[in-house]
């Protein structure tokens, strides 16, 4: 393969993970601060610069890069080419490089402590949000050069179908660009000029409008290469084949068609908009089980084809017989058990009346966790794991200790997470760092509190074993032969598929009408409504 | 194109699954008038204090001519206002609730009760306690370095032993 598809996955990648260590480590911080037993870690400025430096890296940071040097690997092995446009890449990783070094600087001095949902009135550094600006335009190369090289793909293919990894990772660029626009017209058009001075007063309905476009797919943007992994590693990872790719495809579209115009669930609760239009995003956002119970449907169906070719006979024998001996099984399983729990958790924020009973509680940061943190960045490790060695063309340094570390990050992971489900339940807030409400009703919390910072500290010493494995790995020796990138076959494999599962041009037309019908009015009333702008304010 | 027979009957039970349960949702939003809080409604957040509505003289809670409740309060860092607020129980509030300055979110632990509170914009939202005693009222969206420390004491007791705080 390229060297440039090389150095650009591991560049990407690598930068994904360091922050990763120095966002987790925050981590523990947060947990031990909340924890309230060291009184000497409570400070509010501290607490909050950590939070937001938490969320920031691990949402948009550790995603961004892993996202964009996994699609730039997949799409020069899967399609057998070279990056198309070298320069263009490295140009977008260095915009989004320059714009995370300045979203980090301010930060780290507690100069941006507004969450990683950065709601306004209040006001951070103006060179925070010319970071995170510069970061979503980085990443927008990107996602052209993932459009532009399927494209080129196809024209030298003519009627071939696209690999189902490269279909994957085109779905997600698109979805990427499109999900992206609200947060990046809310920062050009209103939080930008407002931390320059150049307007005094922002509108936060309208800024929160513009950001729910992004808070939902931003999810699916997460998401999507682990859905990649469980169709196209995980059943060659098992010595089995993809129960179907025209199934995949289909969940692939639907997720990208039904994932965007939904983002309102997360204005249940805000006044102002009308309950009709929540109503109309609570059905999309219902929809959004389809593909995913698709999803979980072909990834078992293709799971019980190796158990039976392991021997495994009967209506349940097959489970038994499953191989779980490579990361990338292992990491499936505890992937789909965690998107199982989470999953459920997710259907009742979905939900239009229940939502009330969790909206902003502990109950909502522990479901992101348990469906981000673990269902989705476990298979980010996987990623890792299954590609180092194609790319570095040396092993792995341990099987082994890749193994305990997925192990030690799902158990770390419910131990942290089930408790602030239980927290959410009994009252508390999220986003609070130690605080103190009358003992009446703090005193339940605390056996919950103590628990979740075992579970960071678990969490913690797994992200060192990741790091500390995939470092070593360059040291060793080259093997005799590169080892290459190798996709999963399909049972009936799609020579032939419809254009329609074969390109993204309809659907895009489909999703802009979509749009149009669910976001265009209640974007277009803050210009109607006689509004009152608001002053910002620090915090 | 293949598709798997188990495949399609299962991709028919999702589709059937998803509707039912949206179904579900339709039918307590049209028949019993189930909705998340919603109010398109606006006001200058600058000048509560000069308002009609939101000045200190009139918040808390109000019996209407029709016998129904209004709980008025403004979000203010850091805390709600009225800071003690007394409800009756098994009797349906209007809570109206306007912010003075940035982002809040008022929820009562263990009820319904839990809205943004967004500037420039007024909250309303109808709900009813069905048990006596003192509970929580958390800010629960980040709004500033004191967010921990906003918070209100909601007291629901017997109607008959209400004051009537607004009935000036």
């Amino acid at each position: 393969m390229s060297n440039t598809a090389k150095t650009l996955a591991l560049s990407n990648i690598w930068v994904a993970f360091v922050t990763f260590l120095l966002a987790a480590l925050m981590g523990v911080y947060q947990v031990a601060e909340r924890s309230g037993f060291f009184p000497s870690l409570e400070s509010a400025n501290i607490y909050f610069a950590s939070v937001s430096s938490h969320g920031v890296i691990m949402g948009f940071v550790l995603t961004t890069f892993f996202i964009m040097g996994f699609g730039y690997w997949t799409a020069s092995t899967s399609l057998k080419m070279p990056i198309a446009h070298p320069k263009f890449a490295w140009a977008g990783f260095l915009i989004a490089f320059v714009g995370t070094a300045m979203a980090a600087l301010t930060l780290f001095t507690g100069n941006a402590s507004i969450m990683y949902t950065f709601y306004p009135p209040l006001l951070a550094h103006p060179a925070f949000y010319i970071g995170a600006t510069l970061l979503v335009v980085g990443s927008w190369f990107w996602c052209l050069e993932m459009v532009l090289m399927m494209n080129l793909w196809k024209k030298e293919n003519p009627g071939e179908t696209v690999p189902l990894a490269m279909f994957g990772t085109t779905a997600n660029a698109i979805l990427w660009f499109i999900t992206s626009l609200g947060v990046a017209s809310e920062v050009l058009f209103q939080l930008v000029p407002l931390s320059l001075g150049f307007i005094d007063t922002v509108d936060v309905g309208l800024a929160r409008t513009l950001f729910s476009w992004t808070l939902h797919a931003i999810v699916y943007f997460w998401l999507i290469p682990a859905y990649i992994a469980f169709y196209t590693l995980v059943p060659k990872a098992m010595n089995s084949k993809l129960f179907s790719d025209e199934a995949a495809r289909i969940a692939l579209i639907m997720l990208l068609v039904f994932s965007v115009p939904i983002g309102m669930h997360h204005l249940y609760v805000d006044p102002f908009q009308s309950a009709g239009w929540k109503f109309l995003h609570m059905t999309g956002t219902f929809m959004v089980a389809i593909p995913t119970l698709l999803t979980g449907f072909t990834v078992i169906a293709s799971m019980e084809i190796a158990g039976r070719l392991n021997g495994g006979t009967g209506l349940f024998g097959w489970i038994r017989k499953m191989p779980f001996n490579s990361p990338m099984a292992l990491a499936a399983g505890l992937s789909l058990l965690m998107l199982t729990v989470g999953g459920w958790g997710g259907l009742i924020n979905a939900a239009y009346a229940m939502n009330v009973s969790v909206h902003n509680t502990q109950w909502i940061t522990g479901h992101f966790h348990l469906i981000f943190a673990g269902t989705t960045v476990i298979m980010y490790f996987a990623i890792s794991y299954t590609i180092w060695p194609t790319i570095t063309g040396r092993a792995l340094y341990s099987v082994a200790l890749a193994k305990l570390q997925l192990w030690t990050w799902f158990i770390g992971m419910l131990i942290l997470t089930l408790p602030w489900h239980v927290l959410g339940l009994l009252g508390q807030p999220r986003r609070i760092g130690a605080a103190e409400y009358d003992a009446v009703t703090t005193q339940p919390w605390e056996p919950y509190e103590a628990l979740m910072l075992v579970g960071g500290l678990i969490l913690f010493v797994s992200a060192i074993m990741l790091i500390v494995n995939l470092f070593l790995s360059h040291k060793q020796p080259k093997l005799p032969e590169h080892p290459t990138m190798e996709y999963s076959e399909a049972v009936h494999p799609a020579i032939r598929v419809p254009s329609l599962l074969n390109g993204f041009g309809f659907w895009v037309m489909i999703i802009t009408i979509y749009l149009i019908a669910s976001y265009g009015y209640p974007i277009l009333q803050f210009f109607l409504l006689e509004t009152h702008g608001t002053f910002p304010w620090s915090i | 194109m293949h598709m798997d027979k188990t495949e399609k009957k299962w991709l028919v039970l999702t589709v059937i699954l998803t509707f039912v349960a949206i179904g579900v949702m339709t039918g307590y939003a049209t028949r019993y008038n189930i909705h998340p809080p919603s109010n398109v409604e606006t006001i200058d957040s600058v000048s509560l204090h000069l308002s009609k509505e939101f000045n200190d003289d009139n918040l808390g809670l109000k019996q209407e001519a029709d016998g129904s409740y209004t709980m008025t309060m403004v979000a203010a860092r850091y805390g709600f206002y009225p800071q003690n607020l007394t409800v009756p129980v098994n009797t349906p509030v209007k809570f109206r609730i306007a912010s003075a300055d940035v982002l809040h979110g008022v929820h009562t632990a263990f009820t319904n009760l839990n809205t943004m509170v967004v500037p420039g914009y007024v909250s309303e939202v109808t709900t009813t306690f069905p048990k006596e005693g003192e509970y929580p009222m958390f800010c629960n969206e980040f709004c500033g370095l004191g967010h921990d420390y906003m918070w209100s004491k909601l007291h629901v007791v017997k109607e008959a032993s209400l004051k009537l705080e607004g009935a000036k």
